[in-house]
């Protein structure tokens, strides 16, 4: 296989290593304004993610800099053509981070409120960012002849690309609130039950409209079976959700998730950003990607070190496998 | 001048700088607190255990800020200076994407163990985990500073003509770029003069605020900062004056510029402590001077020879005649005065450190209430600041030393800002961010100082594992 095509297939495991898992504790964090009662299971829904949103967000970091590494062309016209939205992540992910680090350093519920909102609001918007931004680059985007973006903002508005914004909140809520039941006991863990159900319905609804638009656009074959399993599972993990199997509910929705970034992924090879003027400005895998000899010594970097931290993140989340509840919570 | 570029510029200063008031702190606090803990394992003695609660808080606090402002260190390459990123992609992509891999997954993952870890795992394994943190944070530092290196001094590379690109051509040789090798332990000795004189600082705050309560636990930890900036400051020292004289190779005119040296100096060469009057080469007004001091920090000898600005500008327009760049040196005053500030607030933190270390000789504690107790305050108010602002300066210098290249010899910095990001769009990012770090700044000092205030906290020795307790998260938010 071509080195360039490896590294494709590498920068789309970084990303669905990055939705499958920050995924999750973006849903937690929206849910911190729509699921929890008191400050104590507020506090229970942020301690469910406490020990590893860190580590989630670090694969988009990787993420970032291996697109660097592989296919600078990729990062330059994406990260500065997508300028406003992207600085808009940042915003959120920056007052999110320092939201979890700081809501319990003091007993004042002014101070406690006001860093809810922002791990509400700070995982609100990159969560439907985020599948603005990918559903515009599997669309395709003005793109000159010398791999600029030239569009503007509101470019970037379409029904499209709104409707995969639609389908990443909604489907990181569901997987957030199946993640929430996975990890506690007691009432919250009912109500997120309750609650997957309830917005699993509109999230599975969104799925098949936004897989069903992009297997028509796009035609091929594997993007109709990937977006066809993933939708499976989607229910899959609702119908296990519904019979109270927390841990087989969280494998379906993880595969969701991992089937549409997938999906998006292989319906875009071997373009990295279709250019909506003219396809002789699309970047592409080849176009795009850096030297082979780069390339190669990346490549044994990735294949000696990427076991090694899936083990230890794996162990990570192993040793925090126990649920917790309100009774956990120190006064 | 073209102001997409200027604020694209301030906003890169302005972040970075940002980034880099926790960067030091980080690196040497989690080292510090890694300390901390190994002393109460070994010991048992629970003094140790409660400095590290207190140190382990305040590291976290800062923590927090490190992580989320790299963040827009990651992507800021991109956004606003995508034509730099097309440029050198193929090189400098890779220690930053290994600096991921390897270093921030270490990071992240191993402190999340460790702050939630304290009823998980058994003792020993618990300990390990931050070390395992602090060690994240350092190979984090080299692999940043390997690509900055590429930057200062380019290695291992060839030009593409026809792509327009530099492709690298040898990796070890951007791992061991001479700069990077001595750059990584100058910037890792000056993070720990921030750590230490930080915890010297709150130690001594106590003992002299509160001289009844935890005097044992504060002398320990005020000794400890206070060693720790001292011998850091002695590797500084020792560091940066091999760093000078890589520098007068790699970069003459930085060198000229630290000095606003403008006429070749045939030997002996004075360096400036203090200069009242222009730094435009005429003369100055009022000057303290060491004689050969220059020489000596430039090229190790006391009569060796020190290039000026005026015959280096003379050289480089012929040797970089395509370049389009007209004036080869920096800002002078700005180099001029950051390289003495960095030496000279280096300087001042050291000598605090002494006379704290004097105040504490012997056992001895200050008298509350003695003349000289209001001035050891004060100047353990001030400690952690002067090695910290030391840091920004070394930066500032280093970075605006290296103008107008944004890769020395190979692209001028006006070529690598992004074409199609307007004026507009980037007053946003940067005001945004500036209002959003100026905010979270008072917050985050704020807090620090709360628990500052609060002391010690009680030792509330870990439980330990045990998969049938239900014990509550000792550490959790
Ligand atoms: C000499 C050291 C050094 C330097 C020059 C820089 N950083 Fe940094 N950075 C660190 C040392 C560090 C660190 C010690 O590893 C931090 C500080 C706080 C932290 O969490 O880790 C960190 C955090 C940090 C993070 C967050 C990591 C996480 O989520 O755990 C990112 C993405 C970056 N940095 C990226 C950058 C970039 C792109 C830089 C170049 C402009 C940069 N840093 C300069
Ligand atoms: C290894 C990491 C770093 C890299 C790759 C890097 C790279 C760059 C780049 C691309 C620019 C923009 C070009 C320019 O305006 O000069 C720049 C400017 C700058 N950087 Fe760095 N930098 C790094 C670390 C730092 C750090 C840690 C600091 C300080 C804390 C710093 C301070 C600055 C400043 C002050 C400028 C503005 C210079 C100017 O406007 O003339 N840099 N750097
Ligand atoms: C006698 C004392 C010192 C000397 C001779 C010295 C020398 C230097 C030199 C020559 C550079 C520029 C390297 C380059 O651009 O290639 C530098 C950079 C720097 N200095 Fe210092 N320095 C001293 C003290 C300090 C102190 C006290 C601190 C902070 C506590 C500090 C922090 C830094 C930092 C963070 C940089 C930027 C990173 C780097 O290039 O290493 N320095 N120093």
């Amino acid at each position: 296989m071509e080195l360039t095509t490896i590294w494709f297939i590498l920068i789309a495991v970084l990303f669905v290593g990055y939705f499958v898992l920050e995924g999750f504790d973006f849903g937690v964090g929206m849910l911190v304004g729509l699921l929890a009662k008191d400050e104590k299971e507020r506090r229970v829904l942020v301690n469910t993610i406490g020990p590893v949103w860190d580590g989630n967000e670090v694969w988009l970091l990787v993420a970032g800099g291996a697109l660097f590494a592989a296919f600078p062309e990729w990062y330059a016209t994406l990260f500065s053509g997508f300028y406003l939205p992207l600085f808009l992540i940042l915003v959120a992910l920056i007052i999110r981070g320092v939201a979890f680090e700081y809501r319990g350093k003091r007993d004042d519920q002014v101070w406690r409120d006001r860093w809810d909102w922002a791990i509400i609001v700070g995982s609100f918007v990159p969560a439907l960012l985020w599948g603005v931004a990918f559903a515009n680059i599997i669309r395709g985007v003005p793109i000159d002849s010398s791999s600029e973006y030239v569009g503007g903002f509101f470019n970037l508005l379409n029904p499209y690309a709104l409707l995969g914004g639609l389908l990443t909140t909604t489907v990181f809520l569901v997987h957030g609130a199946v993640f929430v039941a996975l990890k506690t006991v007691g009432d919250i863990r009912e109500r997120a039950h309750a609650f997957a159900q309830k917005v699993g319905g509109v999230a599975a609804v969104l799925a098949v409209l936004f897989i069903g638009w992009t297997a028509v656009r796009d035609g091929d074959l594997a993007v109709w079976l990937i977006g066809a399993l993933a939708a499976v599972a989607f229910l899959g993990g609702l119908a296990a959700s519904r019979a109270g199997r927390d841990g087989w509910a969280f494998v379906g929705t993880a595969v969701a998730i991992a089937g549409v970034v997938s999906m998006l992924f292989v319906a875009l090879f071997p373009d990295v950003m279709p250019s909506s003027l003219d396809a002789a400005f699309n970047l592409t895998t080849e176009n795009a990607s850096s030297t082979p000899y780069t390339l190669k010594i990346m490549t044994w970097v990735a294949v000696f070190f990427t076991p090694i931290v899936i083990g230890y993140q794996a162990w990570s989340y192993w040793v925090f496998r126990k649920r917790i509840g309100v009774e956990h919570i120190p006064a | 001048m073209d102001t997409a570029l200027d604020l694209a510029r301030w906003q890169f200063g302005i972040t970075t700088v940002y980034h880099f008031l926790f960067v030091p702190m980080t690196i040497s606090m989690a080292f510090l607190v890694a300390i901390m803990q190994t002393v109460w394992w070994r010991t048992g003695n629970e003094r140790w255990l409660r400095l590290t609660r207190l140190f382990g808080k305040l590291f976290l606090i800062n923590f927090a800020m490190g992580v989320v402002t790299g963040i827009v260190q990651e992507f800021q390459f991109g956004m606003n200076w995508s034509s730099y990123s097309r440029f050198v992609g193929d090189i400098f992509g890779a220690p930053l994407a290994i600096e991921g891999l390897l270093a921030f997954f270490l990071e992240s993952t191993f402190l999340g163990l460790w702050i939630f870890g304290w009823d998980r795992l058994k003792p020993g394994l618990h300990l390990m985990t931050i070390w395992i943190a602090a060690i994240g944070t350092a190979l984090s530092a080299y692999f940043i500073l390997a690509a900055n290196s590429f930057m200062q001094n380019p290695v291992g590379f060839t030009m593409n003509e026809e792509r327009g690109r530099a492709e690298l051509t040898d990796f070890m040789a951007v791992l061991t770029n001479k700069v990077t090798l001595i750059t990584v332990p100058h910037t890792l000795f000056a993070a720990f003069m921030v750590g230490g004189g930080f915890v010297a600082a709150v130690a001594m705050w106590h003992l002299l605020r509160r001289p009844e309560q935890d005097v044992e636990a504060f002398r320990s930890a005020a000794k400890l900062g206070a060693v720790t900036l001292l011998i850091a400051g002695i590797g500084v020292v020792l560091t940066g004056d091999i760093q000078g004289k890589i520098m007068t190779e790699v970069q003459p005119m930085k060198m000229a510029a630290a000095e606003a040296l403008y006429e070749d100096a045939d030997s002996n060469a004075p360096f400036s402590v203090f200069t009242v009057g222009t730094l435009d080469g005429t003369k100055p007004l009022f000057s303290i001077e060491v004689p050969g001091l220059l020489s000596q920090l430039a090229t190790g000898s006391f009569d060796g020879e020190v290039r000026g600005i005026n015959s280096l500008n003379e050289e480089y327009a012929q040797k970089y005649a395509g370049s389009g760049i007209t004036d080869f040196a920096p800002n002078i005053p700005v180099t001029y005065w950051s390289f003495r500030l960095m030496m000279g607030l280096g300087f001042a933190a050291m000598a605090a450190s002494v006379w704290i270390l004097w105040a504490l000789r012997k056992g001895r504690v200050p008298m509350p209430g003695a003349r000289s107790t209001r001035w050891l305050l004060w100047t353990a108010i001030v400690l952690p600041l002067l090695p910290l602002f030391a840091n920004s300066f070394g930066w500032i210098f280093t970075e605006m030393g290296r103008q107008p290249w944004v890769v020395f010899g190979l692209m001028p910095t006006e070529a690598g800002v992004s074409p199609s990001v307007s004026s507009a769009q980037v007053w946003t990012s940067m005001i945004g961010f500036t209002l959003l770090y100026g905010a979270l700044a008072v917050v985050e000092v704020k807090l620090l100082l709360t628990f500052i205030g609060k002391g010690l906290p009680e030792a509330n020795p870990p439980t330990g594992p045990d998969d049938d307790s239900d014990a509550p998260l000792a550490f959790a938010y």
